[in-house]
């Protein structure tokens, strides 16, 4: 499995697309602390930034890679290797060379802006580890719709679909309950919904840095639990890695299952 | 003619020691013995006494800061005469009751006093005023451990006190670090008020004071003003009150009063006004607040200028949809509009109220959707064609750069 | 070499493969063939393991193949459609196989026959599909295993490349190996296989010689006698 995730690796840091999506990185990181020296907004608009768009370059990459790489695929499944490693390896190769432009992207600008003696370092790491887990997630969700689906077309729909109904969709739908139940008690309910959405997870992430003043305007005992003490951090960070490694454990079943 | 009588008072003066070892042993004593104008001299010690009554104008100045421990019986020091200082003492163990309320000092009907320089630790109210004028509180510092709102005293009290300066005092763990009942035209400032079970500065029925210089950290909420008018509110600092019913300033039916280079910092909600009018907010910083400004019922010409708005979860929360308030050229973080002319204001209109601010006042839990993408579509909907946020709540021209004082 | 017992396979309601029994001993070339559809692929990728059988059983070397793969060292397959990850050069590839492999590859001789030198530091994405296809036919040919499989290995190559190609093979038969083509180019079956294996709608229906095959149709043109099973089938 390593070798494959080598290959995809090194593969992939020489697409041109990798360093589009560094570059841009890059770009946004330098941009940003060069309108507003202030480490920690710039952190903070990150943020708002990366819930979104990371997952959508991973699924986006993660779909365009695994097609793209279909017949390399079938010549490795002709090699003495595991299939599940040839799937596995490559969907690292994949998410690993995005979660590496990801972390030189926006480590250099904040490094060259002096982040070792700031003390948004530990928000910045928040923010590397929720793009690094968001990344994970989604080109595993990425892999898991396309393995479900020959037609490359179909796939990539899917793919853009559930990207945006986590997105948008999701919480819209959510509100909308909370609107038509207004009158129960609605707390479990969302930490819950919360839960079952990555993005949303991520977006928790940030409130707890950002929001606290507000959040803890509520009267709710649980939320006050949980955002009022580390649970929150912990839970929602765990809850990441559970999308992280489901999506990944079901590319291992599927792939066992696969024809070629 | 004032300055004349005191300097002959303490020309005529006479100093009385109080020690253990001395001939006035206990300060009961040696206020008993003393004349008007004189000094009694505290040296350092454990007095064990309460209920000590000062009924002519003395000072009593304590040195190495001596202790009065009143063996929570009740009052330590009633005050009825006019021109008392008390300086430099340690008073502790007053004693609570739920019938009357015990304070370490008590004034009542004097006038030109000065308390100042004191400790006060386990009390159940620490100076309390009663229709006394005219004086100063300096300098004190009063740690309480109140744990109920029920059972727990204030501070500084005043009730029916006019021209009471409260300057430099630090107030911690009481219920309402400062609190004024009727009591008008004092001056308040410079005081730390930090960890209180209510408010840091409560005001009721109050005319014409001016509080400034103060800061105001982790109370229940910061300052309530309620039922006054014509308080000044300058220079002070509101930060870190958090919690369900935790304000930075609550202003409660009042009127004409003036708000001004204040911060507000990370509270729930920075300022929250119940039926206030003609107030005034200028150069003012919200931070990092839950909700800078929440307006709720009926408030009229009210008018907020030159306030920075900086990274708050929400600028201005309303929940009517009539509005004679004004907002003019504010500082707003979240503003992304531009400015052609440079003329220093942004060229389109600023809309600091969110339609999901609606949402969460209707639906608490709908907080955890904040930020999300949908919310940022629906409350960009909203700011493009107002339908739930009154239309003429918006600042005409938003600052393009903070606001320096 | 390879034994299949009773192989079923259905793609969705599309019953490809409908009990193939089949013994391919040791030594030779073996020709399968087919009208299209009838589950050539299906069968080989079979034996390769990338197709997974609803039912039957495949033995290599007397062993029953295993999900992880490793029996798979003893096979040489040369895919239908050649194509590599496109950000790789030829040379890495080759090496990135022989790495996969972990066992000694023997190259440069391939590499000189088909005239790739000038094309080892290109980007795989950047080749023609018959440079592509030598590529692939190198890829394949480097190892020295026991089975060689070959899904139309002719496609888009010129004539001296086919011509090495022939020679390649037949060299690899004299060394004693098992050889399994599919092609449509009936010549170059003809002209190359030992043995003859024709499926038709999931079954194997003729197995055995060039021989055989003229007996069995009567016809004494190769492609003719194909035709013929086909035509009788159709009848």
């Amino acid at each position: 499995m390593l070798k494959i995730l080598k290959y995809s690796f090194f593969d992939l840091i020489r697409s041109r697309w990798s360093y589009v999506y560094l570059l841009f990185y890059l770009l946004l990181g330098f941009v940003l602390l060069f309108l507003n020296e202030d480490l920690s907004k710039a952190v903070i608009t990150l943020m708002n930034v990366i819930i979104i768009l990371v997952p959508l370059i991973g699924t986006i990459f993660g779909v365009m890679y695994y097609y793209d790489s279909k017949e390399f695929t079938e010549l490795l499944l002709a090699q003495p290797v595991k299939r599940s490693s040839i799937f596995i390896g490559q969907y690292l190769g994949v998410s690993l060379s995005l979660v590496m432009s990801l972390v030189i992207g926006l480590g250099l600008p904040f490094v060259f802006y002096g982040l070792f003696q700031s003390s948004a370092i530990f928000d910045f790491t928040l923010l590397l580890v929720t793009g690094a887990l968001l990344t994970l997630a989604f080109t595993a969700i990425a892999f898991n719709i396309a393995l479900y689906n020959e037609n490359k077309i179909k796939g990539f729909s899917y793919a853009i679909l559930m990207w945006l109904f986590m997105a948008v969709i999701y919480d819209g739908l959510f509100l909308m309950f909370l609107v038509i139940f207004d009158t129960y008690p609605l707390d479990k309910f969302s930490l819950i919904a919360t839960m079952l959405n990555p993005i949303d997870l991520s977006r928790i992430l940030i409130l707890l840095k950002l929001d606290i003043a507000a959040l803890l305007g509520y009267t709710g005992a649980i939320f006050k639990e949980f955002f009022g003490t580390n649970t929150g951090l912990f839970s929602a960070l765990g809850a990441l890695m559970i999308w992280v490694v489901l999506p990944v454990f079901n590319i291992y079943r599927k792939s066992k299952k696969k024809d070629f | 003619m004032s300055i004349f009588l005191l300097f002959t008072q303490s020309f005529n003066a006479q100093d009385i020691e109080v020690c253990q070892t001395c001939e006035t042993r206990s300060i009961s004593d040696a206020i008993s013995q003393a004349k008007p104008g004189d000094k009694i001299i505290v040296k350092e010690g454990v007095y064990k006494e309460h209920k000590i009554i000062i009924d002519k104008p003395i000072t009593l100045i304590g040195e190495n800061l001596p202790i009065v421990d009143g063996e929570n019986k009740g009052d330590i020091f009633q005050v009825f005469a006019d021109s008392v200082t008390i300086d430099g003492l340690k008073l502790i163990n007053v004693g609570s009751s739920y019938t009357s309320d015990f304070a370490a000092i008590r004034l009542s009907r004097a006038k030109n006093f000065l308390i100042q320089n004191l400790e006060l630790r386990k009390i159940f109210f620490g100076i309390y005023l009663e229709k006394s004028h005219h004086g100063t509180i300096r300098n004190n510092n009063i740690l309480g451990d109140a744990v109920n709102e029920h059972n727990s005293g204030n501070g500084i009290h005043l009730w029916y006190s006019k021209n009471v300066k409260i300057e430099d005092n630090l107030i911690q763990k009481v219920r309402d670090g400062i609190y004024l009942e009727f009591a008008d035209d004092c001056v308040i400032s410079n005081n730390k008020s930090i960890d209180n079970l209510r408010y840091g500065l409560h005001f009721m029925f109050s005319n014409d004071d001016v509080y400034q210089h103060n800061i105001f950290e982790n109370n229940g909420a910061g300052v309530a003003v309620m039922f006054s008018k014509r308080i000044e509110m300058i220079r002070n600092e509101f930060k870190y009150n958090w919690g369900t019913a935790a304000y930075g300033l609550l202003l409660k039916e009042i009127n004409d009063a003036t708000i001004e280079s204040n911060i507000f910092e990370e509270n729930t909600t920075g300022i929250n006004v119940e039926g206030s009018n003609r107030i005034t907010y200028t150069k003012n910083d919200f931070k990092d607040n839950g909700t800078a400004i929440k307006v709720l019922g009926a408030c009229y010409d009210n008018i907020f200028t030159l306030n920075n708005f900086l990274y708050n979860s929400f600028d201005v929360s309303f929940n009517s949809r009539l509005n004679t308030n004004r907002f003019h050229q504010n500082y707003w973080s979240e503003y992304t509009g531009y400015d052609l002319d440079e003329d220093g204001y942004g060229d389109v209109p600023y809309r600091p109220v969110k339609l999901f601010s609606y949402v969460v006042n209707q639906i608490p839990e709908a907080i955890i959707l904040m930020r999300s993408l949908f919310v940022d579509i629906i409350d960009f909907s909203e700011k493009v064609s107002p339908v739930f946020t009154p239309d003429n709540l918006l600042d005409e021209e938003p600052l393009i750069r903070k606001y320096n004082d | 070499m390879i034994k299949i017992d009773n192989l079923h396979k259905k793609f969705g309601k599309n019953e490809v493969l409908k009990g193939v029994d089949l013994n391919i001993p040791e030594k030779g070339i073996f020709a399968v063939l087919g009208p299209n559809g009838s589950g050539k692929t299906t069968l080989i990728k079979s034996i390769l393991g990338m197709v997974v059988p609803d039912k039957g059983k495949i033995f290599i070397k007397g062993k029953e193949t295993q999900q992880n793969g490793a029996y798979r060292s003893d096979i040489d397959y040369l895919p239908q459609i050649a194509n590599f990850p496109n950000n790789l050069g030829v040379k890495e590839l080759i090496k990135m196989i022989k790495d996969l492999r972990g066992v000694n590859a023997d190259y440069d001789e391939l590499i000189k026959v088909f005239k790739l030198e000038p094309f080892l530091n290109k980007k795989l994405n950047n080749l023609s599909g018959g440079t592509k296809q030598k590529v692939n036919i190198v890829l394949t040919f480097m190892f020295d295993s026991q089975i060689v499989i070959l899904d139309e290995p002719t496609t888009g190559l010129d004539p001296v490349a086919l011509i090495h190609l022939k020679n390649l093979i037949k060299k690899e038969k004299e060394k004693g190996k098992t050889i399994l083509v599919t092609s449509h180019i009936m010549s170059f079956v003809e002209e190359i296989s030992d043995e003859i294996v024709f499926i038709l709608e999931g079954k194997i229906y003729f197995k055995g010689n060039l021989q055989e095959l003229r007996e069995k149709t009567g016809e004494a043109d190769f492609e003719h006698a194909i035709a013929n099973l086909l035509m009788k089938d159709h009848a």
